[in-house]
């Protein structure tokens, strides 16, 4: 074990819950736990030299400590996280106030047949062989230090589940409210999506920072698409301004599924998204459609990967940046082909636009073609604004503050025209209208 | 209107106007006309106050006032409108969005209360009519995957929507097959005033024929070396540049 000043407060958090475990816990879970904090300590948080990491260094978070949060959630109102949130209010959702699940905002409603959404604790309860095959089965603790680190902790979370050609005909909401308030706290997200065949829905996970304060979230999704799922998937991220937010999205495509995941990120101090998708069967297809906007000190790291492993799959991938001020952000796009992946379809495309002379963007794509009958293509800028464009809007009589801030919100809207939910998409727009417009 | 004395100005280290004199009076239509890189562009650019044009000497005066003093906003919301060469592609931005945004920025200027959606669509109506747009285009991307029609065009229902008082039509016919000439053409010459003066640009003399002008300058080598009626156009259409350019050197 290299267990590192860094990661010493995790080992003795470990320790600490192990021992003051109140509950009954099943003795899957705990080897499932004890074996993620032991590629943690084993791993470490990752460095610079580390070529994944390479542009982002986790010392803020490595050097600070965290508490767990315990069960008195903070007060939390409403009217601090619905409308912020940009969810639907009378829509499903489960709300999560540091990390734990807080049935007294939560609301589920009448589900369809076959649509189960629940809290991670019930579902262990409820459904524990389901749970046991399919918790950790895609998220490799083994390899992946903050993965490893959120098995270790893993207790609170949400189960979304449809049985074979179930539809859940309105979007599902999952909250995810750090108040930011005390003690810096970390808090350990789990969630678990089960797509049975030919199954509809699309899920919101959107994570929101109140106050101002410092925090950890770090959470992990497994996604698990059923043969012709059609299964559109929304990461919506606002985090505070002193706010670290380590995420990782895992998804295991089977033949004909489907995948939509779109990843909005608004803010936040240090932010790492990792996406990495499996197609994993003949004609399955993902869309990955991504929006990073930062400024001041921010640090937005957006890293996907998507394997293409049976033939004839597609994935198409637009990721778009803003930054201003001295944000650095990072994208790093990895598609591999395996031998037997004919026919493969994949286009990536990640587009910066730079407001200042201070920020700066990494962009990396990354593709290793193993097949020979493929058609793959990358490509990706960065640039300032179009001088002809600014020109142009001027010359019609608008200001350059507004001029500018038009071809800001342009820049960003052929991503958000992407979102299949009306009133997100409507709530995004005045976000960014509010945002460019306040210059 | 548009008092031009002894303009000059250069693009890098290359000058390009060598002393433009011009005068247009209001409810005149001006053409002007000239060989490649005579300079006829910069003018246009000149006028409208693009960055990348450096004025050495001379003055341009309108209604009055000092126009080179002016950002390229200002000179907008005072009325000067340039109808592009090469319009602008701006995806994510729909014509009706930005168009709306750019008169109410005009109306602020002249102290005129701005149009909400509704005004605008219902005043955009008559507009599309005249060049022949139908609102399904006007709600697209500004100019986005437009043909040179459509685009050229679409700069035309700018020009109406924002009223100008000069209007500057930088070889709006370039690149246009002959409907889309005369569609062009049309909106231009409904768009004629006894207040508004327009400076017409162009490389061939066959615009001229539907969008007659009062006067033809001649542009060769920076400078505006002979003006007459529009049977100027006819001759040179005839003889050529190189007729000019002989005649000139033989003056020097």
């Amino acid at each position: 074990m290299i267990a590192t000043e860094s990661t010493e407060q995790y080992l003795a958090a470990y320790k600490q819950a192990r021992s003051h475990a109140a509950k009954r816990v099943p003795a899957w879970l705990s080897e499932l736990r004890d074996a993620g904090l032991a590629s943690f300590a084993a791993l470490g948080f990752p460095t610079l030299k580390n070529e994944d990491w390479k542009y982002t260094s986790v010392e803020p978070i490595a050097a600070q400590n965290f508490a767990r949060a315990n069960g008195e959630a903070p007060r939390v109102r409403a009217s601090d996280f619905v409308a912020p949130s940009m969810i639907d209010p009378a829509a499903p959702r489960l709300v999560f106030v540091n990390g734990i699940y807080t049935p007294e905002w939560s609301q589920t409603g009448t589900l369809e047949q076959g649509v189960v959404v629940t809290s991670l604790g019930d579902f262990i309860k409820a459904e524990e062989p389901t749970a046991v095959a399919s918790l950790g089965r895609y998220a490799s603790a083994q390899s992946q230090p903050f993965v490893a680190l959120n098995t270790a902790f893993l207790e609170d979370g949400a189960v979304v589940s449809l049985g074979a050609g179930c539809r859940a005909a309105r979007p599902i909401y999952l909250v995810f409210v750090s108040t930011g308030a005390g003690p810096p706290v970390v808090s350990y997200p789990r969630m678990l999506i089960l797509l049975g065949a030919g199954s509809e829905a699309k899920i919101v996970e959107s994570y929101l920072g109140l106050g101002g304060g410092r925090y950890f979230c770090n959470a992990v999704t497994e996604l698990v698409g059923g043969p012709d799922c059609v299964i559109e998937h929304y990461r919506l991220q606002q985090d505070s301004d002193a706010g670290f937010h380590v995420s990782a999205l895992v998804a295991n495509l089977e033949r004909g599924s489907q995948l939509t995941a779109h990843a909005v990120s608004l803010s936040g101090a240090l932010v790492r998204n990792n996406v990495r998708v499996t197609l994993n069967g003949e004609g399955a297809g993902c869309v990955l459609n991504g929006l990073y906007l930062a400024d001041g000190n921010q640090h937005i790291d957006n890293f996907t990967e998507i394997e293409h492993v049976k033939p004839r799959a597609s994935s198409l991938e637009l990721y778009k940046g803003i930054l201003g001020g001295r944000a650095h952000a990072v994208f790093n796009g990895k598609i591999v082909v395996h031998k037997d992946a004919q026919k493969t379809n994949a286009r990536q495309t990640n587009k910066n636009l730079l407001l200042s002379a201070d920020a700066v963007v990494n962009t990396k794509p990354q593709l290793e073609i193993y097949a020979d009958d493929v058609k793959c293509s990358h490509g990706s800028t960065i640039g300032q604004m179009d001088g002809d464009a600014l020109f142009y809007l001027r010359s019609r009589g608008l200001g350059v503050d507004e001029a500018k801030n038009l071809l800001s919100f342009a820049f960003a809207s052929d991503v958000v025209g992407r979102l299949n939910i009306e009133c997100l998409r409507a709530r995004l727009d005045d976000y960014l209208v509010a945002r460019f417009g306040r210059r | 209107m548009l008092e031009i004395k002894g303009l000059r100005a250069k693009v890098g280290n290359k000058e390009i106007l060598r002393g433009i004199d011009l005068h247009i009076g209001s409810g005149e239509v001006h053409a002007i006309m000239g060989p490649n890189g005579s300079g006829k562009s910069t003018l246009a650019h000149v006028l409208s106050g693009r960055e990348n044009y450096e004025v050495t000497n001379g003055s341009v005066t309108y209604l009055g006032k000092d126009l080179l003093a002016m950002s390229p906003e200002v000179r907008a919301r005072e009325g000067v409108f340039l109808a592009f060469q090469y319009p602008v592609e701006i995806p994510g931005v729909s014509t009706t969005y930005f168009l709306k945004a750019a008169l109410n920025a005009v109306r602020k200027h002249r102290g005129l209360d701005e149009l909400d959606a509704m005004e605008f669509l219902a005043l955009i109506k008559d507009k599309l009519k005249l060049v022949e747009m139908d609102q399904v285009l006007a709600n697209r991307p500004l100019n986005e995957g437009f043909s040179g029609g459509e685009k050229k065009r679409n700069e035309i229902l700018q020009m109406a929507v924002l009223d100008p008082t000069l209007a500057l039509l930088d070889e709006t016919d370039s690149g246009l097959d002959i409907d889309a000439l005369r569609v062009v053409a049309k909106g231009v010459n409904a768009l004629r005033r006894s207040d508004r003066a327009m400076l017409v640009i162009t490389h061939y003399q066959r615009l001229l024929d539907y969008i007659v002008p009062d006067f033809i300058h001649v542009l060769y080598d920076g400078r505006i070396v002979k003006s007459g009626t529009k049977e100027l156009a006819l001759e040179l259409e005839s003889k050529g540049y190189d007729w000019l350019k002989s005649e000139v050197a033989a003056v020097h």
